[in-house]
């Protein structure tokens, strides 16, 4: 086939990538968009078998039987609560790829005596941004998956270091495009970027991992960006570019709704900087625990009730009993909306899936700014496993650490039912001000065993 | 060369404005898919891996270019898979459309 043919061929996938983005711009036209996304890219395989460049097939089929093999399992068999891991894992494999890539087709170059200055530029960035995903991915796949410590591991002098490493890297780059053949340069980037990898995510906590996780997507986009400037392929740089925004845009939002900086998120472990304002905000007054049977009574009779899911509730895997105990009250008459915060789950959007995935339709599903509004109608909220999200002192206490995070305005509500593992505190260590308000009732205990008796009572109430 | 260099910005920077334009109607309700799908998309770049494996320029090339097939291909694989997993549990309410059309309308409408 042609180059022309080829090119034509890429310029279609490219459109089918776009106009699959645009329809995940709506619940009910997504799932066909992606299908067009996977017609695109068997397209653009296709084509590329034919480039002029490719005289052997058999090591393809390998590689391609190999990873067909993985992938598989990893689209099927992977729970919706892995989700934040499965993504890091899979930046990992995808920045792994362009790294190799990037490493081998310098050695092409470098054999050949082909190197010139742009394309040793681009492979540069190329192995710079894949080497910092690969390893920076593994070590948040780590830490999400728990085979790591998932609190910030810190030690003296750690962002000089990084900043050292981060500057050793550009002047290798520099040195490359000076001398484009000194190989060995190349290979400490490689080494250096592999490196700022790990000490880059070391000290992020578990919880700030959605930034992370979507930083990562934006720098393996990056990476794929190099590598269509390196080898002349515009598609390359189209879906990079994509990837890359998507990555960045996320993180951005991510950020915010966590009331942090992304310099923050990225340089300041939370403990740490957290430990000595903490206190300053302590709530006044008593909790006011409840039972189970007093607030289903509550429950059974109300009109509107709304919902809000923390992390807490995907840990107890408490998802399916909590749209029982929904189904239960819609039985009777009253209507339940969940209010998703932004960083409810533990990537951008996961609550949405977790609850998807119980069997909630999703247009009871509201984000923050839309149901926000609705809560002086609600008769009911019922907080299950999340705190500092809805705690009130994030408007109302400057001192408070959370001060001016987004928050879902729960106390609007008539009345609020918290269901709380214990008494302790939320993860920034602050007191939550909502949980001693006369109108709070609290049910300790495990969320899904307490999902399950308001069910129970719900049922006979 | 240099021309060729300058068209891949140009490329570069429209995909750039299309993909803020496109990627900002998202809703947040589908971020966690969108990640999986850019993920998946960014399987693309097996297209580079497939030269390398593929151009039989030494035993290096060909050993790079091979992993590098294999991880490709495994995010395109499993990055399309589990998307459309996801995708076909995100379903409507059926009894109540009428009742709940504004809510989900106006959801689906503001990426906050």
């Amino acid at each position: 086939m042609s180059e022309i043919l080829i090119q034509l061929a890429y310029l279609f996938a490219a459109f089918l990538f776009i106009t699959a983005l645009r329809a995940l711009g709506r619940p009910d036209s997504a799932r066909r968009g992606m299908q067009l996304a996977a017609f695109g890219m068997a397209i653009a395989i296709m084509a590329t078998l034919f480039q002029a460049r490719i005289i052997s097939y058999e090591w393809i089929v390998v590689g391609a039987a190999v990873g067909a093999i993985a992938g598989y399992p990893l689209g099927l068999w992977v729970p919706m609560t892995a989700m934040p891991q499965r993504i890091a894992l899979s930046h990992a494999f995808g920045a792994l790829a362009a790294t190799l890539v990037g490493i081998g087709e310098y050695i092409i170059g470098l054999s050949g005596g082909t190197l010139v200055r742009p394309t040793v530029a681009a492979l540069g960035l190329e192995v710079l941004f894949g080497g910092v995903t690969v390893t920076g991915s593994l070590m948040a796949f780590g830490k999400l998956q728990e085979l790591l410590p998932g609190h910030p591991l810190i030690f003296r002098g750690q962002n000089a270091i990084n900043a050292l490493l981060f500057a050793a890297c550009c002047c290798c780059m520099v040195w490359l495009i000076a001398f484009p053949t000194h190989a060995v340069v190349f290979g400490a980037m490689v080494t250096l970027a592999v490196l700022l990898g790990i000490l880059f995510v070391l000290p992020i906590g578990g919880a700030d991992m959605p930034v992370v996780v979507s930083l990562l997507n934006s720098y393996a986009g990056l990476a794929a960006v190099a590598t269509g400037f390196a080898i002349d392929n515009n598609i390359l740089i189209i879906v990079g570019a994509l990837d890359g925004l998507s990555g960045l845009i996320l993180a951005i939002a991510m950020s915010k709704a966590m009331n942090r900086s992304f310099s923050n998120v990225l340089f300041g472990a939370f403990g740490s900087t957290d430990a000595a304002t903490g206190v300053t905000a302590s709530a006044a007054g008593e909790m006011s625990p409840t039972t189970a049977e007093d607030a289903a009574l509550r429950l059974a009779y109300a009109q509107h009730v709304i919902v809000v899911p923390g992390y807490g509730l995907a840990v107890s895997q408490a998802q399916h009993q909590m749209r029982e105990l929904a189904d239960l009250i819609e039985k009777r008459g009253g209507d339940v909306r969940y209010a998703i915060h932004p960083v409810a789950g533990r990537m951008p959007g996961h609550m949405n899936v977790l609850l998807a995935e119980a069997g909630v339709s999703y247009d009871k599903l509201i984000d923050m700014d839309e149901i926000n509004e609705r809560f002086v109608e609600a008769d009911v909220a019922i907080v299950v496993g999340a705190n500092d999200v809805v705690n009130p002192a994030a408007r109302t206490n400057p001192a408070s650490p959370i001060f001016g995070m987004p928050i879902l305005k729960v106390e609007d509500a008539k009345s609020v039912l918290v269901l709380k593992r214990g008494k302790g505190k939320g993860f920034s260590g602050v007191e939550n001000d909502l949980f001693v308000d006369p109108k709070t009732s609290m049910l300790f205990g495990d969320a899904r065993q307490s999902l399950l008796d308001l069910a129970l009572q719900v049922k006979v109430a | 060369m240099a021309t060729m260099t300058t068209i891949q910005l140009f490329v570069f920077m429209l995909a750039g404005f299309v993909g803020v334009q496109t990627i900002n109607r998202i809703p947040p309700l589908l971020h966690t898919p969108l990640m999986a799908a850019t993920n998946a998309i960014s399987g693309i770049s097996l297209v580079a891996s497939l030269v390398l494996a593929g151009n039989g320029e030494g035993v290096v090339a060909t050993v790079l270019g091979t992993i590098a097939v294999a991880c490709a291909t495994a995010n395109i694989v499993g990055g399309f898979l589990i998307t459309d997993r996801m995708l076909s549990m995100f379903k409507r309410t059926q009894t109540a459309v009428a009742e709940t059309s504004e809510g989900s309308a106006s959801s689906a409408g503001s990426p906050s």
